[in-house]
């Protein structure tokens, strides 16, 4: 049974004059948590976009599962989910009809599963508003439904715990786990860290 | 290759019977035709949510086209001649009106990004947004050109001519602007910037689509430059979402 590692090795960006990631190497193995840690302008967000390929480092490679990602990339996109500083929602959709549309452009969903993973995130009560009416905590909440409906092996988070209250970073903790105990990884930049019940998690300094 | 093709098995075989919620989602992956429905279908309910964004090209094109016999003269025989132009210059800058928000608002909310990042083919992807684009601006200008004819004095034996053609042409119009709008994407106030380039590449389209509308309104076979029109619109079609799609994923770096 192959495992699910996730392996850079020596990665280096510059964007513009500056040189962001300064040859970062890091393994992450399946049940594994990576923290990225950093000042504002560290390069967090630099390292997720070019792990999940939206942007070139210059140097370096990135392997998941022993694969140069690059050889492969929609099947490598197709087993990572990627949240940004923003919920990928369209602001004239609600909740609900965002998850239709952003999950099923990827995967086959039942109502079934979108009801219940808009009531894991407690969006039972708000689910049908349209997004633009909706709080930012609230919208964290609907992109961390659309996380666990996509049901992929990678996870990698930008922030995740941005906007909610304690109830709302004790379910991303939560979902961490359970993504873990399952098998996957996850990579999160965080400028506070992860709460501390997430298991395995190994920390990853970058310098401003 | 062999590297690359035991990658794309990966996400299957990788999954182990202990994770049934992966495993599932990996046997269920999306077919691209049911990612091209679903896109296509979400800008179309976004747009019917905004409706100001459809009309504006249209209001346009009818009041350029309404202007002319007040500006020129009310005789009819004279704006018979002039009708293939303005109904074509019309359209073509009614059409590059709505070109600006093709994928401004995906940018802006990361749906883009979450596109190319879907696995699924980014190409098919702006196809899908390309034909949305045409059923909410090209088509309803179609349908708008005949009365557009009407009022400059086209007969009306001339006027289902003058619908194929602009239909046919505006399929050409959306995908050579859906090039234009992909590659201005980074770029602020990108307005001017997006006609310069989609106008030098939508001339054929306008010479072929008027000389279309002139023979129609002669009472003359047009089909000539109507196959010239189809084969733009099958030319932009087979290279325009190629185009579009790398001038993305540039966008998102």
């Amino acid at each position: 049974m192959p495992e699910h590692t996730i392996e850079v090795d020596n990665l280096h960006l510059w964007r513009g004059d500056r040189h962001v990631l300064r040859g970062v190497s890091f393994t992450v193995v399946r049940g594994g948590c990576l923290e990225v840690c950093g000042a504002n302008g560290a390069g967090k967000t630099t390292l997720l976009r070019a792990l999940c390929g939206l942007v070139y480092p210059e140097q370096g490679r990135i392997l998941w599962n022993g694969e140069d990602v690059r050889h492969d990339l929609p099947a490598f996109h197709a087993a990572l989910a990627y949240l940004g500083h923003e919920p990928p929602l369209k602001a004239d959709l609600t909740a609900r009809e965002n998850l239709h549309y952003w999950i099923g452009v990827r995967r086959h969903l039942e109502r079934s599963e979108l009801d219940a993973a808009l009531a894991r995130v407690g969006a039972r009560s708000w689910c049908e508003q349209l997004a633009r009416t909706l709080s930012a905590g609230q919208r964290r909440r609907v992109a961390l439904a659309g996380l666990t409906l996509l049901a992929v092996p990678l996870w990698l988070l930008d922030e995740p715990t941005t906007n909610l209250d304690g109830e709302g970073r004790a379910l991303v903790a939560e979902l961490v786990r359970e993504q873990l105990a399952r098998g996957g990884i996850v990579v999160a930049a965080v400028h506070q860290g992860l709460p501390s019940s997430v298991p395995n998690v190994t920390r990853l300094d970058l310098a401003a | 290759m062999n590297r690359s093709d035991g990658n794309i098995a990966q996400p299957l075989a990788a999954l182990a019977p202990a994770d049934p919620e992966m495993r599932t989602a990996a046997c269920h992956r999306a077919s691209a035709l049911e990612a091209i429905r679903l896109a296509l279908l979400r800008d179309l309910q976004l747009a019917l949510r905004k409706r100001g964004q459809l009309v504006q090209p249209l209001a346009f094109f009818a009041m350029v086209t309404l202007l002319f016999p007040l500006a020129i003269s009310p005789e009819l025989a004279r704006l018979r001649e002039l009708a293939p132009g303005v109904v074509w210059v019309g359209a073509l800058l009614g059409s590059l009106l709505a070109l600006e928000f093709l994928f401004r608002d995906d940018a802006h909310d990361g749906t883009l990004e979450q596109y190319a990042l879907s696995g699924q083919s980014l190409t098919a992807l702006m196809t899908a947004k390309t034909i949305a684009h045409w059923l909410l601006t090209g088509l309803p200008l179609a349908l708008m050109a005949p009365l557009a004819a009407v009022s400059l004095g086209v007969r009306t034996g001339a006027l289902p001519g003058i619908l194929l053609a602009v239909a046919v042409g505006s399929v050409a119009l959306s995908l050579i602007g859906s090039i234009g709008a992909a590659l201005t994407l980074g770029i602020k106030r990108s307005g001017a910037l997006l006609s310069l380039l989609t106008l030098p590449l939508s001339l054929p389209v306008l010479i072929f689509g008027a000389r279309a509308t002139q023979l129609a309104i002669h009472g003359a076979s047009f089909v000539a430059p109507l196959e010239l029109l189809g084969a733009l619109a099958v030319l932009g079609g087979t290279l325009a979402p190629l185009a579009a799609a790398a001038a993305v994923r540039i966008s998102l770096e």
